[in-house]
């Protein structure tokens, strides 16, 4: 096996890890503020034993977050040190300013978000919560804008030649603001508050099936289903902008994501389908003629470029982009349609007593996940052979003097911690969640004390 | 002399002080790790736990911070460097992972068991994650065979040479030293009169490492104290170094334990000053060819990426100094365990 799979494979695995958890804690975050918001203004002891629980479970999150991003922080420079050595001048300040403006903010409230409710006023609680919940905002638009430069680069030159090129800045706002910042950035936040909204609805779901707590799993649902409604929608806008985005600027992904060959002919659109690489075609597909091209041009006609056109070494792999694409934008649907049907239900007045919803409300929560997950698979496989588009290849970039042998066995260890910690994930999460929020005024006593 | 005043010195010193910052402030919690084994009762190590528990991942950030502005103002040093250290690397982040995770996990259940060995984790992996990165400075001291793309290959057994062990246990015993003298501060009543007793033996302990460091230093790599033969007045920072160490068991006696470890701070903080005038203007010294030495210029980024991320730093670095003192001082005083702690 060779080094540059191997690394792609290490990093595909770690970052993928890693991104289990912020989502969760962006969603989180958000909806912390809107129960503790509720506890401020109302009063009311309920949201606050509402809150504390979710703290809880955000709590949970945020660690194995932090203890597999710094795996991610060092990665470029241990596994991609010609990438780095490349892009060093132009997205290392956007990691710097990461940890500088985000992790910071994050990491020194959180302290007053866990162990401050006796340390200082409410009204600074609250305080610390709404800066945490901007710190985890703020560590996904650094590293989203690093990422979306090495997708559409822009502001920079490039200096030298060879191995010593490298690319330099030369607008700093232009680099932030590249082509494909903002779609990505609304888009990937609008997916972690799916994620957070969907986690809250899930656990609600199975309090009121099993008919405890019900007073908090109530209030936490519609709050969930709140923030679910809007995201859902405002996720398909974002992801509808960065698709007309990926047709102007990375033409031959978004050819990808849609199997679309011929450059002389209109895009069409699949709801589904396999493509066939070698023989160039979509096999049993469902397709809506010129659809593609009428969300790119506004028009079902005009034609769209194909992946005929590019030399085949520039060309992604086509069927693997296609089906996370599609995969996504299929979830993507169902998450407006199960929004939307709670919505109905609640104004129904039916929400709390159909069964049946809430039965699938309950493993709707990995929905959101998966859909996090594959759609950062089509994002960046569909990049490549680039690993910065149009400049460097992904095949060029690895550490030159990492060797196959020491990859492999980072890589396997890397597959029996992170096994190990996903397991303690799910066994500690069950925990917390079969334990509950406590009940009424818990007594502050050393032997029931828990974190 | 070149003119000392320009961009490149300028993020020499400022790394500097992120990684002091990091040594200062990690260094106490992976010192309270390192000595938790000695704390024999649960509660006991519940307090100690908690008395890191607000403030370790604050202190962690500035390792990631320190990384990330390494990786834009010095790119060529973080991608030769960590690509060159990859296993020692990989090691140093799985115990990372291990400690974040041990000092999450161990108070979630009651078990003896679970927490026994959560506690055992724990210790281990902050005494290793100081041993690891001792290592490596004692590596970076030596020089390393750095080829003319920049790139190092070197044998991961050979980072683990006398020298560069020398150097991690200094490392681990200084943190010892810095947090037991927290701990102290953090505690009272009886665990704190054992930990009092802990301080003097941690002291002794670094006292000898770091004899027998500085001479491994002078004999072997001379060129770590030229600095101080050009500039007689950088001896300053040694005197300091050593009055700071002197200082500690004074404060421990009289019972003002802030003060012992402010002194404690000042000496990491007059050793990671030594450490950097003696490697000045290099990053890494090539052991191949001098000419081939990583140096704060043929390393670093344009400068006008350079400028760009002074800004951010001026901008940022004041926030981030309110948040850490603000979070010591909501959280100053002896520690008390209630529901929510770990
Ligand atoms: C700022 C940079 C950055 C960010 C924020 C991300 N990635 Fe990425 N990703 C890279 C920078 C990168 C890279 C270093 O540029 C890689 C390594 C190899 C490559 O081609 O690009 C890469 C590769 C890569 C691959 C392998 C693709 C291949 O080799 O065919 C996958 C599956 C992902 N990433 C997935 C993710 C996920 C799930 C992310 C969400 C958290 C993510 N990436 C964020
Ligand atoms: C390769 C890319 C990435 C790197 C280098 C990286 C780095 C890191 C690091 C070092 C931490 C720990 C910070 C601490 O100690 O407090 C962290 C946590 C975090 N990261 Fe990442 N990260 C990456 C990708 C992402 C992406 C794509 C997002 C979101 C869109 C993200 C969002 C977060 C958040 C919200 C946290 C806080 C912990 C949590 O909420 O789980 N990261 N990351
Ligand atoms: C509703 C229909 C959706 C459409 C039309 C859509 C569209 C897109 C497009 C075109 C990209 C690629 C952007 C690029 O390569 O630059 C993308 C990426 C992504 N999508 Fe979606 N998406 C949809 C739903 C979702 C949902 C429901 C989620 C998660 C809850 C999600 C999460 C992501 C993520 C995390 C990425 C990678 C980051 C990025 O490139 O923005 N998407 N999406």
């Amino acid at each position: 096996m060779d080094t540059v799979f191997l690394a792609r494979l290490q990093f595909a695995f770690t970052i993928a890890f890693h991104y289990i958890f912020p989502p969760l804690s962006i969603g989180l975050g958000v909806i912390l503020v809107m129960m503790e918001f509720l506890y401020i203004k109302t009063k009311n002891k309920m949201y606050e034993r509402m809150t504390k629980f979710w703290v809880r479970i955000f709590a949970l999150t945020f660690a194995i977050g932090v203890a597999s991003g710094i795996v991610m922080e060092f990665e470029f420079g241990t596994n991609w040190a010609t990438y780095s050595r490349y892009v060093g001048d132009v997205f290392g300040s956007a990691l710097a300013a990461e940890g500088i403006f985000a992790f910071f903010l994050e990491s020194g409230f959180l302290a007053i978000l866990l162990f401050g409710w006796d340390k200082v006023k409410p009204g600074m609680h609250f305080f610390a919560t709404i800066m945490v919940s901007l710190g985890s905002m703020m560590s996904a638009v650094w590293i989203v804008v690093a990422n979306s430069w090495q997708q559409t680069p822009a502001g920079y030159h490039i200096v030298g030649e060879g191995l010593s090129a490298r690319a330099e800045i030369t607008d700093f706002w232009a680099m932030v603001f590249n082509p494909s910042s903002i779609d990505r950035l609304t888009h990937t936040i609008s997916g972690g508050w799916l994620a957070g909204a969907f986690m809250v609805m899930s656990v609600s779901a199975y309090y009121l099936i099993k008919n405890r707590h019900t007073d908090i799993a109530k209030s936490s649902f519609k709050i969930g289903l709140g923030l679910a409604v809007f995201a859902s929608i405002f996720q398909l806008m974002t992801g509808h902008s960065s698709a007309s985005g990926v047709a102007r600027n990375q033409p031959a992904k978004l050819a990808a994501f849609e199997a679309h060959y011929d450059s002389l002919a209109a895009g069409d659109l699949y709801l589904f389908g396999w493509v066939d690489e070698n023989n160039k075609v979509v096999n049993y597909g469902v397709k809506i003629p010129g659809m593609l091209s009428l969300l790119v041009y506004c028009d079902t006609k005009t034609p769209l470029r194909g992946l005929n056109s590019f030399d085949p070494a520039d060309l992604p792999p086509v069927n693997f982009a296609f089906q996370t694409y599609h995969l996504m934008v299929a979830i993507g649907f169902a998450l407006i349609g199960l929004s939307l049907l709670g919505l109905f239900l609640l104004w129904r007045k039916k929400l709390f007593t159909a069964n049946w919803y809430l039965k699938l409300m309950i493993f709707a929560v990995l929905l959101p996940q998966i859909a996090n997950q594959i759609g950062w698979f089509s994002a960046e496989v569909g990049r490549q052979p680039w690993i910065v588009y149009g400049l460097l290849r992904t095949s060029d970039a690895v550490s030159k003097n990492v060797e196959a042998n020491q990859i492999l066995f980072s890589l396997i260890l890397f597959g029996i911690i992170y096994l190990l910690l996903f397991i303690l994930f799910i066994f500690l999460l069950d925990q917390k969640i079969k334990h509950g929020p406590d009940e009424e005024e818990h007594v502050v006593n050393e032997s029931t004390a828990r974190a | 002399m070149e003119n000392l005043l320009n961009l490149n010195v300028v993020w020499f010193v400022l790394i500097g002080v992120l990684l002091t910052g990091y040594a200062i402030l990690d260094g106490f919690d992976l010192g309270v790790g390192a000595v938790h084994l000695f704390n024999k009762s649960d509660e006991h190590r519940r307090i100690t736990l908690n008395a890191i528990g607000p403030v370790w991942d604050g202190n962690e950030v500035w390792l990631v911070t320190g990384g990330g502005a390494l990786f834009a103002a010095f790119p060529i040093v973080y991608a030769s460097v960590f690509s060159g250290f990859y296993t020692a690397f990989m090691l140093l982040l799985f115990v990372l992972i291990f400690r974040a995770v041990a000092i999450e996990f161990r108070s979630k259940r009651e078990s003896r068991l679970w927490r026994k060995t959560w506690d055992v984790l724990f210790s281990f992996s902050s005494i290793l994650i100081a041993l690891i990165m001792g290592i490596a400075i004692g590596n970076i001291i030596q020089g390393l065979p750095v080829d003319a793309n920049h790139e190092i290959r070197i044998s991961t057994l050979s980072l683990f040479n006398p020298y560069a062990l020398l150097v991690g246990i200094t490392t681990v015993a200084l943190f010892m030293m810095h947090g037991s003298i927290y701990l102290v501060l953090k505690t009272e009543g009886e665990l704190q009169q054992n930990l009092r007793g802990r301080v003097n033996n941690a002291v002794i302990f670094f006292v000898i490492c770091y004899a027998a460091t500085t001479m491994a230093t002078l004999i072997y790599f001379p060129h770590m104290a030229q600095p101080f033969k050009d500039h007689p007045s950088l001896f300053l920072l040694g005197l300091l170094n050593m009055l700071a160490v002197a200082n500690i068991p004074r404060e421990i006696h009289h019972g003002r334990e802030l003060r012992a470890f402010l002194s404690s701070a000042a000496s990491i903080a007059a050793l990671m000053g030594l450490f950097a005038v003696g490697l000045f203007p290099n990053f890494v010294i090539s052991s191949t060819d001098p000419n081939y030495s990583l140096n704060i210029y043929n390393a670093a980024s344009s400068q006008k990426t350079l400028q760009i991320m002074l800004w951010v730093a001026i901008l940022g670095m004041p926030f981030v100094l309110s948040y850490t003192i603000s979070i010591y001082w909501v959280f100053r005083g002896k520690v008390k365990l209630n529901n929510m702690s770990y």
